[in-house]
């Protein structure tokens, strides 16, 4: 029982490290989908996105 | 090893897959979307000026005057100052990005994240800066 805490332990601190290092390093692809979000919003490129859902309804003919 | 602590252990170990899956940027302050806002009104003034080449992406994730002759000479003063206008939002952009993520130490990141974006989302014909200089789309 003494080895299971021990263990349960380890993991904790794991877990915690792992945690710890998310959020030191620069996420880049978070970053890269928030810029594109509002780089999107800002050069008003929505209708281009938009564009294959309008493809959509023509199916349908 | 009884089977309430194997369980707890495995939920315990699975606990950082979550954390990953739910890393996203926060980006939905008031600072960031009045920012957005004040730089897509911008953007109506600024577009003829990318499409002609007076004005290009600087590889720091601002703008700068490429090509002033494109510009009349009574206009080159607001070119100007609507140049200084989104580069001072633009680095208040990635200023507020890193703030709000807990992280002012991201800027410098966050920028050069957006230099890219911003080159790879411009219409043909528009003027970058890349390693050598000016580069047009």
């Amino acid at each position: 029982m003494k080895n299971l805490t021990g263990l349960l332990l380890v993991a904790g601190i794991v877990v915690l490290s792992a945690c710890v290092t998310i959020n030191i390093y620069f996420p880049a692809a978070a970053a890269e989908k928030a810029a594109d979000k509002i780089i999107d919003e800002v050069w008003q490129l929505k209708g281009e996105q938009a564009a294959p859902q309008n493809d959509a309804p023509k199916e349908s003919k | 090893m009884n089977k309430a602590m194997k369980k707890l252990l495995i939920a315990v170990l699975l606990l950082p897959l979550l954390a990953f899956a739910a890393a996203d940027l926060e980006i939905n302050t008031p600072a960031i979307s009045s920012l957005k806002s004040a730089m897509q009104a911008r953007h109506g003034q600024l577009a003829a000026h990318y499409a002609n080449g007076a004005v290009g992406l600087t590889r720091d994730g601002l703008i700068a005057v490429h090509d002033a002759n494109a510009v009349p000479l009574k206009d080159r003063q607001g070119v100007n100052s609507l140049v200084a206008a989104e580069n001072n939002d633009r680095n208040a952009l990635y200023r507020e990005i890193a703030a709000a993520n807990g992280h002012p130490e991201w800027e410098a990141e966050v920028r050069s994240t957006f230099a890219g974006r911003w080159v790879q989302k411009a219409q043909g014909g528009w003027w970058y800066q890349d390693a050598s200089g000016w580069a047009k789309k």
